[in-house]
């Protein structure tokens, strides 16, 4: 269970080093390959190996953030509509924001083992928390009075869910799954320690990639965090109803 | 990988064979530490529980910095967006950057200017913290009712004195709120200062000897949770007494 290509660093070995070179050297390890100057002649960076390791990075991540959205959001849709649970739902939001990354995914890779299906399970049970507490807090805040119009004329209670209370929860839903993604994509930085060779490989493995690997990791972590960012904030507006909009003005 | 879960009977009988063999050669039980096939091992934990002291009050320091800080920011970043309408959407879209850049990456970009050490951590901590109490704080002064406000000027109350005495008292349960979901993520957050030097409960979690040594992550991690869910029942309590006439109503913004 060795930590991943960036092979077992130790802190020590990881951080006095002329970091103040500044960004140049990191834009540079983005775009061309170029020899280890740690391991020599090992070919390290490159547009082609940090597109490999995106594309892990996005794909390992994207495939939680489903996971969890399938398992939260009907949960949350459920116990929201009937009303109850509100302590259990509640409370796995604020323990979900305890657990400390690091050790959950060291203690993964110690006890489990690794690979990329255990490490998507895992993301994507730290991904449900927020996205169910607030799917229940969104669908508990909806006001009664158009829920109970939508029953005098006679809507059945899937419809009233479907029709009335997922609408108007829509923000309070968009805003739990932008944390999750948050929570998913930082967890998924440090998945090299778990085996699973993400963006983070360049930030773990500075006696692989040197420190313009790190900086180059850090920039392009921070890039992919963003567009999933943006992405989902855009994915908010076009699903949020226009009146709802209006309202937030 | 079965076999490394505890109380399997396979796991016991290796552990026992294990022991035995090593007993009839040297006299001495094999430490539960050099198996591998071990989840907790308590004569570990006992006798090394010293070890993380000092990592668990660097972590409660830099937490408790940089929340502090981040708290004074937001806070008068928040008071300007209610002065001024325009600054809201710039500064909720400036935060909710920060927010969203992972730690790791937060640590590390600061590197080259900032140096490894408990400055860096601090920053990108407190940085992370940021949007999590403008937010609340800024739809805290959002839910004053309208009514309050205006009797208190219908009392003679000067603009900043209706600020002062009528919107953030009314605001404390969503500002405490906010504090305390900053502080409870942040004290997760924190372990990963070990990646800049920082210090913190990561040291004992991720170093060469202990990556793959599941007792000093558990309970490396186990203290980390300790320590929120105690800032947690901190902030609760704080929220019950600065309110007694309302509910804790901020529960609901996470």
């Amino acid at each position: 269970m060795a930590p991943g290509g960036g092979g077992g660093v130790g802190v020590s070995a990881f951080l006095p080093h002329p970091f103040f070179a500044g960004f140049g050297g990191a834009i540079e390890f983005i775009f061309n390959e170029q020899e280890s100057t740690v391991t020599g002649g090992k070919k390290v960076g490159g547009i082609e190996q940090v597109l490999e390791l995106a594309w892990t990075q996005i794909e390992v991540s994207l495939l939680a953030l489903a996971l969890a959205i399938l398992i939260a959001v009907p949960v949350g849709l459920y116990f929201g509509h009937k009303g109850t649970g509100e302590l259990v739902a509640v409370g796995i939001g604020n323990a979900g924001r305890a657990v400390p990354e690091l050790a959950a995914i060291a203690l993964i890779a110690a006890v489990i083992g690794v690979g990329v299906v255990t490490l998507t399970i895992v993301l994507a049970v730290l991904g449900i928390p927020p996205i169910l507490t607030n799917t229940f807090v969104g669908i508990r805040q909806v006001d009664r009075a158009p829920v109970d119009a939508a029953r005098g004329i006679g809507m059945t209670e899937p419809e009233i869910v479907r029709k009335v209370e997922l609408p108007m929860a829509v923000p309070s839903i968009m805003t739990g799954i932008r944390g999750a993604s948050i929570n998913i994509i930082a967890t998924a930085t440090i998945a090299p320690l778990a085996g699973v060779l993400t963006l983070g490989d360049f930030i773990l493995g500075e006696n692989v990639y040197g420190a313009d690997g790190v900086l180059a990791g850090a920039i392009l972590v921070a890039v992919l965090a963003l567009i999933f960012e943006f992405a989902l904030a855009g994915l908010q507006r076009r699903l949020t109803s226009k009146g709802l909009r209006l309202q937030a003005q | 990988m079965a076999s490394a879960l505890p109380g399997l009977p396979l796991a016991a009988a290796v552990g026992e064979v294990g022991e035995g063999f090593f007993k009839e050669r040297t006299g001495a039980t094999l430490p539960c530490q050099a198996r591998p096939s071990h989840l907790f091992c308590w004569d570990w934990a006992t006798e090394h529980i010293n070890r993380f002291g000092t990592p668990t009050v660097q972590q409660f320091e830099l937490v408790v910095i940089s929340v502090l800080i981040g708290f004074a920011i937001a806070f008068g970043l928040a008071l300007l967006a209610h002065r001024f309408r325009l600054l809201q959407w710039p500064l909720l879209a400036g935060t909710g950057i920060l927010f969203a850049i992972p730690s790791v990456a937060f640590f590390l970009l600061l590197l080259p200017i900032t140096g490894t050490g408990r400055e860096t951590a601090i920053i990108a901590l407190s940085a992370y913290t940021l949007q999590i109490i403008y937010r609340n704080v800024m739809s805290g002064l959002a839910n004053v009712p309208e009514s309050a406000k205006d009797a208190a000027r219908g009392m003679g109350l000067t603009d900043r004195q209706i600020l002062w005495r009528v919107e953030l008292p009314l605001a404390i349960p969503e500002i405490v709120g906010g504090l305390r979901i900053a502080t409870v993520s942040t004290v997760a957050i924190a372990t990963l200062a070990v990646f800049v030097n920082a210090g913190g409960l990561g040291t004992q979690i991720y170093s060469e000897s202990n990556l793959t040594f599941p007792t000093a992550i558990i309970i490396a991690g186990g203290i980390a949770m300790l320590m929120a869910l105690a800032f947690d029942a901190v902030f609760l309590t704080v929220q019950r007494l600065a309110t007694p006439w309302r509910r804790a109503a901020a529960e609901a913004s996470a």
